[in-house]
């Protein structure tokens, strides 16, 4: 590190942290990290959900204070004390989830995320600055087009320019592809890479996909329980050696080989259809039976219906016309019909989908049986005991790591709480089951986990609908995989012979 | 490339492991005492400023207040009679709270409780005391009940706000009640303030024996206890409470959310509609426009105050009897307008309100997680 070094005016800008330590509490999210980008690199930030990614970029961004440690932009030590500081220095950060208007076009998108919006903006001027502006840009963005008109892939190059409009020249992207399919993530990644090889601008990548790591990135750093568990450059290592940095010695769950037989017909779906919230039609016409012994994935960007069909489904929602029969039976989500048929779920966000945060883990285990012997003595009085007895059971066999079956539940990271819902909805025999994004934001133990528990349902019998944005998630698990796009099934496959590139054309509805 | 691998055997616990001890244990319970206790401090010492600037001692205000509220026996007693229709009218909103509903209609089915089981006394004048009692019971439970199902039906089937409905509900109960108190049910005999026929010396319910505190209070603490034992021990409260902390967590379950709904709407309204009952067995004797006195409007601020805990319910509506027991002693011996207390359980509401911003925000009440 050259002490001194001005950052330059334009051009990429470098960025180091140094020895970060931050604590909250007595919990230490980071212990002496050391994180060096180099001016003009594109560069990777790996690690599994809470190995403290997040913590360091908003140590960078100025969103925390480190407890420790420093940050160097250009060389020179920064006190960044918020985002404006950094924003200042030409640090910019895309986030996860889309933070435009949706009501708005995409030029006044861009001029309101400046700092000195002048209180009467002349948009004639603004927009020929912005054209000019977007003539030098690799990606075309439509200026007059309304956000909610504009795809997702449009929508994160939308985020990118924005930074790229406001000057900045060190981005943070935040997993950036998460919303994307495979066409429009490389398409996007490859832009940025440009802008990186021409020496116009710095990026750090969150993210979990190794795919995108070894075809984008130049350098990598690994961050394992919030130490730096590795860094190099990404010519040097495999994916293999990476995974092995972001696991440690930690032994995951094997999955279970693909056995048994294919069954009759257990969940039917015929000429489904419902509504989003806001009205408008989310499912489409929606037939599909899956059958006892086998997972049917359903793949899509998401958006496009999967999620209404899921609440469908779960009872969360009512079907606008159509009907859902389970194992012949016409099926209303009652409790009465979900015990009748056996029948489990896996939510998507499980905090805010299947669980209550202020109950504790021993109560949002039993909410399947709770009002039945043993948990409800004589049918309505509780018997707290076994509540108790069950939850530690379950507990130990699904290792769930709570301080006790009396923390209440939302207390437990995201790994743990879908391990209490696992307990739930896998701990008696199952016959159908409902997976929506079960492994979404969680680390290599808790996916294992979940992968071959959801393999050992289906082996035992079980027709599993496995609803999930992530593809590779749903080649791994599905016999047949069906592509979802704007309420309707575009395509089906057997999923070992399923096409890659048919599949993502499908995604983006082509 | 560098590769200084972490040691696992420090990667296995991220938790902190340690329980640490009696903060962490009871936090919660400390800080739900702790911050309505502030609060109600609070509010106390603006009202002290607010009657300061009457020219009055706050200091006095302070004595008098708790001499009117629980200085004597006398003033114990004048305290309990007003808790018990408190505490059943707090559990108006409280019930309800458990589903995540905002019920704030309790007078509204206080009026009709009143209105039903004055109806019952008077339809039956042949019957024995103890039947008309039980009759009035079951019609002032059935007529409050009903009343505030019915804001929970709308906003189940029809998705109307049950907070918006509960309290217009209140402007409806009011006007059927004067519709027919001056019409078909008014008493020729009442001629300034219209009111029903008296529902009989022999049918009121008395006190309870060797003091002036009449039965409403043990109504009070027995519904108070029941909802206690209901939300935390039983299955339908068990039901209730998944229900109230996350509706689609109940959904995805099988729970009957409607029926959990209507029925916890239903015992809500039946609490307050035996605090008409009572205010009509006990204290009034008849039905007129002197029962809406604001015990159901007193009774949200009771709720709210005792973090909606059934069993909090009781000692709160005792403090807030207490306060309004003590606005006669104020405007005897301090010459306070009698609406001045009205001020003070003003100020305690704001306060409550704005108190809960506080949880979980205590720095040395912070339980780790």
């Amino acid at each position: 590190m050259i002490i001194g070094e001005t950052p330059l005016p334009s051009g990429a800008l470098g960025v180091d942290a140094v020895a970060m330590t931050m604590r909250f509490g007595d919990f230490t999210a980071l212990d002496n990290v050391q994180l060096k980008v180099r001016p003009g690199s594109f560069h990777a930030l790996l690690g599994e959900n809470g190995a403290g990614k997040s913590t360091l970029v908003k140590c960078i961004m100025g969103y925390y204070h480190p407890t420790e440690g420093d940050v160097l932009v250009g060389g020179r030590e920064q006190t960044i004390a918020n985002p404006k500081d950094a924003h200042a220095l030409g640090l910019g950060m895309v986030y996860q989830h889309f933070t435009l208007v949706p009501a708005m076009t995409v030029a006044e998108n861009l001029v309101l995320a400046r700092d000195d919006v002048p209180a009467v903006v002349n948009w004639s001027k603004e927009k020929k600055e912005l054209e000019a502006f977007l003539a030098r840009m690799p990606f075309k963005v439509p200026l007059n087009a309304k956000v909610s008109d504009i795809s997702a892939g449009e929508r994160q190059k939308c985020e990118i320019l924005k930074q790229l409009y406001l000057k900045r020249r060190f981005l943070i992207l935040d997993e950036p592809t998460s919303v994307l399919t495979p066409g429009e993530a490389d398409e996007v990644l490859g832009m940025l890479r440009d802008m990186v090889v021409h020496g116009d601008l710095t990026i750090l990548m969150i993210t979990h996909k190794f795919r995108e790591v070894m075809a984008f990135a130049d350098e990598v750093t690994i961050l394992r329980r919030g130490k730096l568990a590795g860094n190099g450059k990404v010519s040097d290592l495999t994916p293999d050696s990476m995974a092995r940095m972001m696991i440690g010695a930690e032994e995951l769950t094997v999955q279970p080989a693909r056995v048994g037989q294919v069954g009759a017909a257990r969940l039917e779906l015929d000429r489904l259809n419902a509504l989003d919230d806001a009205g408008g039609v989310a499912v489409h016409n929606v037939s599909l039976a899956v059958r006892g012994g086998e997972i049917v994935g359903i793949a899509g960007v998401s958006g496009n219906g999967q999620r209404q069909l899921v609440e469908v489904l779960a009872g969360q929602r009512e079907a606008e016309s159509g009907e859902i029969r389970v194992i012949g039976d016409v099926y209303h989500a009652s409790r009465e019909e979900m015990r009748r048929h056996k029948m489990s779920l896996l939510p998507e966000e499980p905090l805010k989908n299947a669980c209550v945060g202020g109950m504790s883990v021993a109560d949002n285990i039993a909410f399947r049986e709770f009002d039945r012997a043993p948990f409800a003595s004589g049918g309505w009085w509780l018997n707290r005991a076994a509540f108790r007895e069950d939850a530690e059971r379950k507990i130990g066999l699904y290792k769930i790591k709570t301080r006790t079956p009396d923390t209440p539940i939302s207390a437990l990271s995201g790994g743990n709480v879908q391990r209490a819902v696992l307990a739930r909805e896998l701990g008696g025999e199952v016959e159908v089951l409902i997976a929506a994004n079960p492994c979404f934001g969680l680390d290599f133990a808790a996916v294992a986990q979940i992968h071959a528990e959801i393999m050992a349902a289906r082996n035992r019998g079980a027709a599993v609908l496995l609803v999930s944005e992530d593809l590779d998630e749903l080649l791994e698990l599905s016999d047949r995989l069906v592509v979802m796009f704007h309420g309707e099934f575009v395509y089906e496959a057997r999923a070992s012979e399923a096409d890659l590139t048919e599949v993502g054309r499908h995604m983006a509805g082509h | 490339m560098t590769t200084d691998v972490a040691d696992p055997a420090e990667a296995a616990g991220i938790a902190p492991a340690a329980d640490s001890g009696f903060l962490q244990r009871y936090g919660v319970t400390i800080e739900y005492i702790l911050i309505p206790g502030a609060a109600l401090l609070g509010a106390l010492g603006v009202f002290g400023i607010f009657v300061a600037l009457f020219g009055k001692s706050p200091l006095d205000l302070y004595f008098y207040m708790y001499q009117g509220a629980f200085g004597t026996w006398f003033s114990w007693q004048n305290t309990l009679t007003r808790a018990a229709p408190l505490i059943l009218t707090a559990l108006c909103t409280a019930l309800p709270a458990q589903l995540g509903m905002v019920i704030i209609g309790g007078e509204g089915a206080l009026l009709i409780g009143a209105l039903a089981a004055t109806s019952a006394a008077l339809a039956m004048p042949w019957a024995p005391p103890l039947v008309v009692q039980i009759a009035m019971v079951c019609a002032g439970m059935i007529g409050g009940g009903l009343w505030i199902m019915l804001a929970g039906g709308l906003r189940q089937y029809r998705g109307v706000n049950e907070t918006i409905s509960s309290l217009l509900l209140v402007y409806i109960a009011l006007a059927i009640l004067n519709h027919l108190v001056e019409g078909m049910m008014r008493d020729p005999a009442s001629l300034n303030k219209p009111s029903t026929r008296e529902i009989g010396a022999a049918n009121m319910i008395g006190s309870i024996p060797g003091t002036d505190v009449h039965w409403g209070l043990v109504f009070g603490v027995m519904a108070a206890v029941a909802s206690y034992i209901l939300i935390y021990h039983t299955v339908f409260g068990f039901a209730a409470r998944v229900a109230g902390g996350n509706i689609r967590a109940a959904k995805i379950v099988g729970l009957g959310v409607s029926k959990l709904i209507l029925t916890i709407c239903f015992l809500a309204g039946a609490c307050a509609g035996l605090a008409g009952m009572v205010e009509v067995a006990a204290v009034q004797g008849r039905t007129n426009a002197n029962l809406a006195a604001g015990y159901g409007f007193t009774g949200i601020l009771v709720a709210f105050l005792a973090r909606q805990n059934p069993l909090a319910v009781i000692p709160v509506a005792i403090l807030l009897g207490g306060i309004s027991a003590s606005g006669g002693l104020l405007q005897r011996r301090l010459g306070l307008p009698d609406a001045s207390v009205l001020v003070l359980q003003g100020i305690i509401f704001v306060f409550v309100l704005a108190s809960d911003a506080l949880y979980g925000r205590i720095g040395f009440l912070k339980g780790k997680s």
